[in-house]
C-alpha cells in the first residue's frame, strides 16, 4: 500500500489541471480564439495564428504528454507506487 | 514497369506480410484474443496505435479536405491530435490500471449496473460500424483505381485479409499486423510528401516547405502561402489562411467541432481498447506518447500536402483547355471523381468560387491519391501511395472489428446472456462474432449506403456525449452514482442524436441561422457532452451514494500499483 496515496493523487491533479490550461491556450486560444490577432504576426512564411492552428498545436500536444509521462514517473517513485521493475515495458505478462 | 505493375508489387508483398504476422501470432485465450495477453511494449503499442487511429478518412481524405477548406481544415488537424492529450491525462493509465477487456466493462463496474456495461455495449457496436463503413469504401476506391478491378473485387480482397488475421490472431494478431502497417502508411505518406515539398519550395521537409517559399515560375521567391491567399483571391474564393472571413465557418462553430473531436477521439472505443493491450499503467502513459509522436508525423505533413496540391491544382487546370489537360486529369475522369463542365463552351476549365461559372468538379478524395500523379513523380510512388491507403484503411478496419467482437462475445455474450460459458466457448464465439463482422462491413463497402458521410459526425457526437464523460466521472469522482452516470448517457446521446437527425436528415437544408447557437451537428457533441457532465452530476446528488466497492475500486486504479 502506498505511503500516501492522498498527496499523490493531488500532486497527479496539480500536474493535471497546470497541462491542461496549456492545452486548452495553446489549442482554443491561441488557434481559434485568438487566430485573428495573431495572423498579423508572421513566423517565416506561416501567419502565426494559422502556423499555431495548423502546426503548432500538434507540437505542443506531444510536448505537454512528454512532460506528463516524464512527470508521474518521478511522482511514482516519490510516493512510492511505481510499479514493480518486472511489471514494467518489455515484460510478457504483468497480471496474475 | 508502370503504376499498375509496382502496385500489384506492393500490394502482393504488404498483404502477404500481415498474413505472416497473422499465423505467426495466432492466439488461443480470450485474454490473447481481447487484450494482445497485456504484453505489447509501449512503443509497439503508439504505432499500433497510429495506424488503428489513422484510417482512410486520415490518410486518403484529410489532406484533401484540408484543401479545399484553408485555415477551417484545423478542426480536423487539431481535433483528431488534441484528444490524445486528454487520453494521456485523463484515460489511458487508468483504464489500463483497472484491466479487465472492454471499455464498457469499466463503465458495468464502476458503476455496478448491468445497464450501463449494455448501454456501452450497444455505443460501440454503433460506432464501430459507421467507422468501417468508411473503411471498406477506402479500400474499394484504392483497388479501383490503381488496379483497375472492381470496386466490389477490391472490397472482397480486403475482406479476405483481414478476415485471416482477425479471426486468427485477435488483438495479437491485428496489434502486430498494425505495427507493420503503420510502417508502410507512413512511408508512403512521407515519401511523396517530401518529394512534392522539395519540387516546389526546394525544402524536402513539408512542415517547413510549408512556410518557405516557391522556387520556380511566376511566382518564385515569394511565400508558398502568400501564392496561394493571391491565387484564392483571383478566383474569387476565400483567402486559404483567412479565419472567420464570408464562406466560412463561424468561430463558434469551429470551436465546437474541434471540441466535439478532440473529446470524442478520447471516448472512441477502439483506441481505448488498445491502451489495455500494454503491461502497465506507466507503459500506458508512455505509449499515448509514442502513439501521438507516430500520429503527428502525419499530421504535421497533412496540411502542407494540402497546400502543395492546392497550389498545384489551381495552376494545372485553371484557364487549361481541355484537350490540353494533364494525364491525371485523364487517369481520375474515367473514375468519376474529377469532372469538367464547359458552361460558357469556350473548351477551356475554369476554376472559380462562383458556383455559376465554375466548370471544375474535383472529389477531395483523390487530392491524396492523386498528388505524386499531379506532381509527376515516378510509378514506384504512387503504387506506393496506394499500398499506404489500404494500410490505413484495413489497420482502421481491423481494430474496430476487435471491438465489436469484445462487445458482443464479451459484454453481452459471457456476462449477460451466457455467463456460464467457457473460454473455449467464448473464444470461438468471439472469433465467429468478428467473421460475422467482417462480411457485414464489406456488405456496407459493396452497397454504401447513402449516409456514411453523415454518420461519421454521429460517431464522434455519440463518443464525446457518451463514453468520455462517464469514463471522467467513474475515475475522477467517487460520488457519481449508478442512476447519475447512466441519465447522463442517455440524456447526452439522446440530445446529440436528436439534435443530428433532425439537422442531418429532417431538415438538411436548415443552415447556421437555425442552429443553436450557430453549431452544427458534427460539433453538437460538445454540447452534449456539457449536458452529460450536468445531468450526471446533478442526478447523483439526489441519488443514493455509491457502495463502498465502488469507492475501493476508484481508490485501487489511482495508484499504478496494485494496492494490496
Amino acid at each position: 500500500m502506498a505511503a500516501d496515496p492522498k498527496g499523490y493523487w493531488r500532486a497527479n491533479l496539480r500536474l493535471m489541471a497546470v497541462l491542461l490550461v496549456v492545452w486548452f491556450f495553446v489549442s482554443y486560444g491561441l488557434g481559434i480564439l485568438l487566430v485573428e490577432p495573431l495572423n498579423q504576426f508572421m513566423l517565416g512564411g506561416f501567419p502565426l495564428g494559422f502556423w499555431f492552428a495548423q502546426q503548432g498545436s500538434i507540437y505542443a500536444f506531444v510536448v505537454l504528454i512528454a512532460i506528463y509521462a516524464f512527470a508521474m514517473d518521478r511522482l511514482d517513485r516519490r510516493y512510492g507506487v511505481a510499479e514493480n521493475p518486472q511489471d514494467g515495458p518489455g515484460s510478457p505478462r504483468s497480471e496474475p | 514497369m508502370d503504376v499498375q505493375g509496382w502496385t500489384y508489387l506492393f500490394v502482393g508483398l504488404t498483404f502477404s506480410l500481415y498474413v505472416g504476422i497473422a499465423v505467426w501470432s495466432r492466439v488461443r485465450s480470450t485474454e490473447g484474443f481481447y487484450v494482445a495477453g497485456r504484453g505489447v511494449p509501449a512503443l509497439a503499442n503508439g504505432m499500433a496505435t497510429g495506424a488503428d487511429w489513422m484510417s482512410a478518412a486520415s490518410f486518403i481524405s484529410m489532406a484533401g479536405l484540408v484543401s479545399f477548406m484553408g485555415y477551417t481544415g484545423t478542426i480536423y488537424l487539431m481535433g483528431w491530435t488534441g484528444g490524445y492529450v486528454l487520453l494521456a491525462l485523463l484515460l489511458a493509465p487508468y483504464l489500463r490500471k483497472y484491466g479487465k477487456f472492454t471499455t464498457s466493462e469499466f463503465l458495468g463496474d464502476r458503476y455496478h449496473s448491468q445497464l450501463a456495461r449494455f448501454v456501452g455495449a450497444l455505443c460501440t457496436i454503433f460506432i464501430s460500424f459507421t467507422y468501417i463503413a468508411g473503411q471498406m469504401r477506402g479500400v474499394g476506391v484504392v483497388f479501383s483505381r490503381f488496379l483497375e478491378v472492381d470496386v466490389n473485387t477490391g472490397v472482397l480482397w480486403g475482406m479476405g485479409i483481414v478476415l485471416v488475421y482477425a479471426t486468427l490472431g485477435g488483438m495479437r494478431g491485428i496489434t502486430y499486423t498494425q505495427v507493420a502497417q503503420y510502417c508502410v502508411l507512413i512511408v508512403a505518406y512521407l515519401i511523396p510528401a517530401a518529394a512534392i515539398s522539395w519540387k516546389i519550395t526546394g525544402n524536402p521537409i513539408p512542415q517547413l516547405g510549408f512556410g518557405g517559399t516557391v522556387s520556380e515560375g511566376a511566382n518564385a521567391g515569394r511565400f508558398l502561402l502568400e501564392t496561394l491567399d493571391a491565387l484564392h483571391r483571383d478566383l474569387g474564393l476565400p483567402e486559404y489562411t483567412g479565419a472567420w472571413v464570408p464562406g466560412k465557418k463561424s468561430m463558434v462553430d469551429v470551436f465546437a467541432i474541434t471540441g466535439a473531436l478532440m473529446v470524442g477521439t478520447a471516448g472512441l472505443p477502439h483506441v481505448l481498447v488498445r491502451f489495455y493491450t500494454v503491461p502497465s499503467a506507466r507503459a500506458a502513459r508512455w505509449s499515448a506518447l509514442w502513439a501521438l509522436i507516430f500520429i503527428s508525423l502525419l499530421y504535421t505533413t497533412a496540411p502542407a500536402i494540402s497546400a502543395f496540391a492546392r497550389v498545384n491544382l489551381i495552376e494545372d487546370l485553371n484557364g487549361v483547355a481541355y484537350e490540353d489537360v494533364p494525364e491525371w486529369f485523364t487517369s481520375w475522369e474515367t473514375t468519376g471523381l474529377i469532372g469538367f463542365e464547359d458552361k460558357d463552351g469556350d473548351g477551356r476549365i475554369r476554376y472559380s468560387g462562383d458556383p455559376e461559372t465554375n466548370e471544375l468538379r474535383v472529389d477531395r478524395d483523390i487530392m491524396v491519391l492523386a498528388n505524386p500523379e499531379i506532381a509527376r513523380l515516378p510509378a514506384w510512388i504512387v503504387a506506393l501511395v496506394a499500398a499506404g491507403g489500404l494500410a490505413a484503411a484495413l489497420s482502421t478496419a481491423a481494430g474496430l472489428l476487435l471491438v465489436i467482437s469484445s462487445a458482443i462475445s464479451h459484454d453481452i455474450g459471457k456476462s449477460w446472456l451466457w455467463p456460464t460459458m467457457s473460454e473455449a466457448k467464448e473464444l470461438r464465439l468471439a472469433r465467429s462474432t468478428a467473421g460475422v463482422a467482417v462480411i457485414i462491413a464489406g456488405l456496407f463497402g459493396i452497397y454504401p449506403p447513402g449516409f456514411v458521410a453523415q454518420v461519421v459526425a454521429f460517431a464522434f457526437g455519440l463518443a464525446a456525449s457518451s463514453f468520455f464523460p462517464a469514463l471522467v466521472l467513474g475515475i475522477f469522482t467517487t460520488s457519481t452514482t449508478k442512476w447519475g452516470a447512466i441519465a447522463g448517457m442517455l440524456s447526452g446521446i439522446g440530445f446529440t442524436g436528436t439534435y443530428i437527425i433532425w439537422f442531418k436528415y429532417i431538415d438538411p437544408t436548415a443552415g447556421p441561422e437555425a442552429w443553436w447557437w450557430g453549431i452544427s451537428p458534427e460539433g453538437i457533441g460538445s454540447v452534449g457532452m456539457l449536458l452529460n457532465f450536468a445531468v450526471a452530476l446533478t442526478v447523483s446528488r439526489f441519488t443514493e451514494p455509491p457502495p463502498e466497492s465502488v469507492r475501493a475500486l476508484v481508490e485501487e486504479i489511482r495508484l499504478p500499483r496494485r494496492a494490496r
